[in-house]
């Protein structure tokens, strides 16, 4: 056990299961440092974001592959890879790019186990960077995990710190259907206690982060952290509340979810995506069809307005759901009569 | 160079079988029994036919919504592949793919697609496996000529070339994209010479002509082996039939119709030169063609005769068992 980053941990997820299987193989724009194809003394820049480093050191343009900005063929090849037995890690470097290369994920590897009869898996995993906070703007700084949820056969992970990206990362590369594996930005420097060893945090069960009996709390990626943040203030104003993080929102702990709010009788949710057919709404959705006599308030969601993501700091700022207004819906829910 | 008789009258097979089940799924289709659309591959036999040759059984290729006749050139089994057309329980896809997204991974057949120009990066990924694992191995993707516009496509094309990947780039150039013809919707008119941007070695040839496809396919095939990276080929042919079955088919003429029916049979081209050069006896290939119509027949009958999917089968197969 040792202390490493974000960032660090999912590194150390590629490393570990590239060196157990030789199926495994990342491809994307840069992740050797763009120099994928010629000889090159010295260290591999790893990425943009240094997602990638020590990779291509370790394993070689085999298996480290750099290739051209071209997501749609980037996708596409990893969806044929995989089709053909292979066990691609893609990156697509910004989750805002799905939308030149979406076809190739939710048409095609998406669909080939259902589509072909079960007649092969398609074990790949698209690693990709979601979330606003550092002033990316309109283009590079979106959460669209609410879409990637919506898609029959696709797998979505939402991991919130370096304990569940490592162990939810490897799960990821040996499951065998494609998982759309949702980084967040703002935590790639984020700090925790994390294993050297091998090990695996299973799609579909959420993690109840801190245990209590007024409300339910479910956070998604960034907001769970933002949403502990608030603990000292709602215990000030007597408020116990039990936050769950997912981890999974494909496949969904929902019996996580139902046995607090059968518990709690109260839910609130906050979800960094858009607010119209948020995955955040379909959770409450959920749980008004299951345990709607439990409930002694409305559900709430929290999310961004309905708008792009601004560049501005303090529009950017503005923009995310803060401690302020965590508060201030859990107040309003727990005082509900 | 010479092909030797086995290979010959296998082309033929596979071609005849293609011609064979394509007429019965047309009439099969005009009867009202095929539940979902088709696109007849006639007039194109002699371009899945002259590539495929050139696979193994371990080669893979991606298709297209016209996809009938990829399969049979890959040697898919043809009960199996008409059960999928019917979307019989039994079929390759148990029923949930249909004509348009027919798959035979067993040969190595990587599905249709109705996505036009979407099996292109697919067929790219295929070929990784030379690169990742060192396995030898051909990756063929038949594009159309309305796909050959499509950006997926381009993309394909260059991330190929850059690895130096071991892809077939097959561009059938039927004459049109849908409804609209070739003359309009392909800036250049030059569908090969694009490819030979991209740094690949390119050919254009008679796609009527199992031979002319044959050679090129050989050709390109053995440099991707060698992992010497891409080809492409554009075969033009002529596409007999409407995009899909009760296309009207308003954009072209009747006299149209006629001359290519007439002047471009990939069946008829080849037996006058088999014939013609004495390679083989034309009473072998008339036995193959009556094998054929029976076996057509038989496969159809069967699929017609055998159960949909049961409706609990409806939300199966989205996510391997029991990890959802």
């Amino acid at each position: 056990m040792s202390i490493k980053t974000y960032r660090e941990s999912i590194i150390e997820a590629m490393i570990l299961e590239m060196k157990r299987d030789e199926k495994v193989f990342v491809i994307g724009e840069d992740i050797s440092g763009g120099r994928g194809c010629g000889d090159f003394e010295g260290e591999a820049a790893g990425g943009p974001m240094g997602l990638t480093q020590g990779l291509w050191d370790e394993f070689g343009a085999k298996r480290v592959i750099d290739t051209p900005i071209s997501e749609t063929a980037i996708m596409g090849a990893a969806a044929g890879a995989a089709l053909s037995g292979l066990r691609p890690i893609a990156e697509l470097m910004f989750s805002d790019f799905f939308g030149v290369c979406f076809d190739q994920i939710y048409n095609q590897a998406a669909k080939f186990r259902f589509m072909y009869g079960e007649q092969g898996a398609t074990p790949l995993v698209i690693r990709t960077m979601i979330g606003a906070g550092i002033g990316c703007g309109p283009q590079h700084s979106q959460s669209p995990y609410s879409i990637f949820a919506n898609i029959p056969g696709l797998k979505v992970v939402t991991p919130s710190n370096p304990y569940d990206a490592k162990g939810l990362l490897i799960s990821a590369i040996r499951d065998n259907d494609p998982v759309m594996f949702c980084e967040h930005k703002s935590l790639l420097g984020m700090e925790g206690e994390v294993p050297d060893d091998s090990y695996e945090v299973p799609l579909g069960k959420g993690k109840i982060i801190k245990e209590g009996n007024d409300i339910t709390i479910v956070a998604i990626g960034q907001m769970v952290g933002i949403t502990q943040g608030c603990l000292t203030k709602l215990e000030e104003k007597g408020i116990s509340a039990e936050i769950i993080d997912p981890r999974s929102l494909s496949p969904f702990d929902e019996d996580m979810v139902y046995d607090s709010v059968e518990k709690t009788g109260r839910l609130l949710v906050i979800d960094e995506s858009n607010p119209v057919c948020s995955f955040g709404s379909w959770i409450t959705s959920m749980v008004s069809d299951e345990v709607f006599s439990s409930l002694k308030a409305p559900t709430r969601v929290l999310t961004p307005p309905h708008c792009p993501v601004p560049a501005a700091p303090n529009l950017e700022a503005a923009y995310l759901p803060d401690m302020e207004r965590i508060v201030e819906a859990t107040d309003y829910l727990t005082n509900y009569s | 160079m010479q092909l030797s008789k086995d290979k010959l009258l296998d082309a033929y097979t596979r071609m005849k079988k293609i011609r064979v089940f394509e007429e019965t799924m047309r009439d099969e289709f005009a009867k009202g029994t095929v539940p979902a659309f088709i696109h007849l591959y006639i007039g194109q036999e002699a371009i899945a036919t002259g590539i495929c040759v050139e696979l193994n059984d371990t080669d893979t290729i991606s298709s297209t919504h016209r996809g009938h006749g990829h399969c049979i050139a890959k040697k898919s089994n043809l009960e199996k592949m008409t059960m999928e057309i019917f979307c019989r329980a039994d079929g390759l896809c148990e029923g949930k793919g249909g004509s348009m997204h027919i798959a035979d991974l067993s040969v190595g057949m990587l599905g249709a697609n109705a996505i036009v120009g979407a099996n292109a990066p697919i067929a790219v990924g295929a070929a990784l496996k030379q690169r990742v694992l060192g396995e030898n191995l051909v990756s063929a993707a038949f594009i159309g000529d309305g796909a050959s516009n499509q950006g997926a496509v381009f993309e394909s094309m260059n991330l190929a070339s850059v690895l130096k990947l071991p892809v077939l780039f097959v561009f059938e150039n039927n004459g049109y994209g849908e409804f609209t013809g070739v003359d309009y919707h392909c800036g250049g008119g030059d569908i090969a010479g694009r490819a030979k941007g991209f740094g690949m070695p390119s050919y254009k040839v008679d796609g009527s002509d199992f031979f002319a496809v044959q050679e090129v396919a050989a050709e390109a095939a053995e440099r991707a082996r060698k992992g010497e990276g891409p080809s492409a080929i554009e075969c033009v042919a002529k596409r007999w039939y409407g995009h899909f079955e009760g296309d009207p088919q308003h954009y072209r003429t009747k006299e149209e119709l006629e001359t290519i029916r007439r002047d471009f049979d990939p069946l008829k081209i080849f037996r006058k030169k088999v014939e013609e050069a004495g390679l083989v006896d034309s009473k072998d290939l008339n036995m193959i063609d009556e094998d054929l119509s029976s076996e057509v027949t038989a496969a159809v009958e069967k699929a017609k005769n055998s159960p949909l999917p049961n409706v609990e089968e409806l939300t199966t197969n989205v996510y391997e068992k029991g990890s959802y």
